[in-house]
């Protein structure tokens, strides 16, 4: 298949970002560098083209049925203009994708899904739909950019005059005179901020409104390097790293998004067989001393191998060698004294609460 | 870009700067352009003993890990400890105060085999 760009691809050009093949789409890895923008995103604000995820509607009168029969949370709990964060699994438990699902109204509710994974979930969701609800692929039509930071709130105030969103809720109104949009207050940075899904027809006039509006806050473009080392630092999930088919949310970390209670759901049984029977490896993040570990990188305890690094780099904000990996339950203790092997050498690593970074406001 | 021509420079874009039986070996301003920000660099020790084209020390950039050859046969003499901390003078001064390690030069004629500043000008820009 062609690569493919999004709408925002001749700013990037123009702002001389270095652009890289990101599953499949062409996409700026760096503008400036990825430290700068990185601490442009946590001591400013940062504006991300993210119009590479997808995004999928879902209608009819059992609309809400038919996504809990998909997703691991319970979206029943969720009130409308309310979003939540997801995993959606597979007959294994394992994880097809983690999604964030907005509930619009009683028979209209649109989830977000990853840029990788959009025609996987969208033939997943097709085929085990047994209420027949109306799902409409709209990744097409929708661009999306994520402006994330201290000062989102102030710049958004100048675009719009609907009223913004507090965390996990969203609002639809015009921003920078464009009508339809979707504003919510989410992201994957753990700044504040938004994430805006706008019609990819009005990508230049929104672009031009947020660089103008964000100019006297110091607005930085950033790309996908600096939202890696930014998620990473907030222990936010990579799907395709953290999280894969073969992996499930119990072993994820993300059993708060994991209601077994809430009634049947595809993945359920295994995961209660799980729960039941113990849940053998944890996701869990690591401070390693001295050295850089980088996915598949072997954690050690005692000499022996136990598990792998998943994600790992340099956390810019800390100063510290991250990274995450899953480990044996039983090794998965805050504090727990493990070894990577990074290339050969072994460096000595341990078990550290999660978030590695709490904003400072 | 205007490489110092006082060095010499290989195809995987390392240079070295022959003082007597010493040589200073640094990585390019292009090579440090490719990689990004750097973070990290892991030194050799000194005493160690380096092959032409063979691992010397490792760079790490925010997204990846870079292998440094060692330009010509020797033995490591010195290493740049003022990067500890201050690694991103690799990427403001390629040439200079980033240089990674020092050599004592065991195979002289090796130089022969590396590139002059203008054709490493002209093999990187390809």
């Amino acid at each position: 298949m062609a690569i493919r760009r999004t709408p925002f691809h001749e700013f990037h050009k123009e702002a001389g970002a270095r652009l890289i093949d990101f599953g499949g789409w062409e996409m700026p890895v760096q503008y400036k560098g990825i430290l700068e923008e990185h601490h442009g995103c946590r001591n400013a604000v940062g504006l991300f083209d993210v119009s590479h995820m997808g995004e999928v509607r879902f209608r009819g009168p059992k609309a809400l049925d038919a996504v809990q029969h998909l997703i691991t949370n319970d979206l029943s709990k969720a009130a409308f203009g309310q979003a939540q964060y997801t995993a959606m699994c597979n007959d294994h438990g394992g994880i097809v994708d983690d999604l964030i699902c907005y509930r619009i109204g009683p028979e209209e509710i649109l989830i977000c899904v990853n840029a990788a994974n959009r025609d996987k979930d969208y033939n997943w969701m097709k085929s085990h739909n047994p209420f027949g609800v109306d799902i409409s692929n709209e990744s097409d039509f929708w661009a999306q950019i994520a402006l994330q930071g201290r000062h989102a709130e102030a710049i958004f105030k100048k675009l719009t005059d609907a009223p913004l969103p507090g965390t996990y809720r969203f609002t639809q109104g015009a921003v920078a005179g464009v009508e339809g949009c979707i504003i919510a207050g989410t992201g994957y940075t753990g700044e504040a901020g938004y994430e805006l899904f706008l019609p990819a027809g009005a990508a230049d006039i929104l672009w031009n409104a947020v660089q103008s509006a964000g100019a006297e806050f110091g607005l930085v473009n950033v790309g996908l390097g600096a939202r890696d080392t930014l998620r990473l630092e907030m222990k936010y999930s990579l799907y395709g790293n953290d999280i894969t088919d073969d992996t499930t949310p119990l072993e994820a970390g993300l059993g708060w998004v994991t209601k077994l209670d809430k009634g049947d759901f595809i993945g359920r049984e295994p995961l209660v067989a799980q729960k039941a029977a113990g849940i053998p490896r944890r996701l869990v993040g690591l401070e390693i001393e001295g050295r850089i570990a980088r996915p598949h990188s072997a954690v050690l305890s005692e000499g022996q191998p136990v598990g792998e690094v998943t994600s790992g780099g340099l956390s810019p904000s800390t100063k510290k060698n991250i990274a995450l990996a899953y480990v044996p339950d039983a090794l998965a203790k805050v504090g727990t004294r493990l070894e990577v092997d990074v290339r050969g050498k072994t460096a000595a690593a341990v078990v550290s609460k999660t978030p590695f970074y709490t904003r400072p406001y | 870009m205007s490489y110092p021509k006082d060095l010499h420079y290989t195809k995987d874009h390392e240079w070295i700067r022959v003082e007597g039986d010493i040589g200073v070996v640094g990585i390019t301003h292009h090579a440090q352009d490719a990689l990004g920000d750097i973070v990290h660099v892991e030194l050799p020790a000194v005493g160690k003993k380096v092959s032409k084209g063979g691992t010397a020390a490792e760079v790490e950039s925010v997204k990846a890990v870079s292998d440094v050859y060692s330009p010509l046969t020797g033995t490591v003499v010195e290493v740049n400890g003022d990067l500890d901390g201050n690694e991103s003078t690799v990427n403001s001064d390629p040439h200079g105060g980033g240089w990674l390690f020092k050599i004592k030069i065991e195979k002289q004629d090796e130089l022969a085999g590396l590139m002059d500043a203008e054709a490493y000008t002209a093999f990187e820009a390809k």
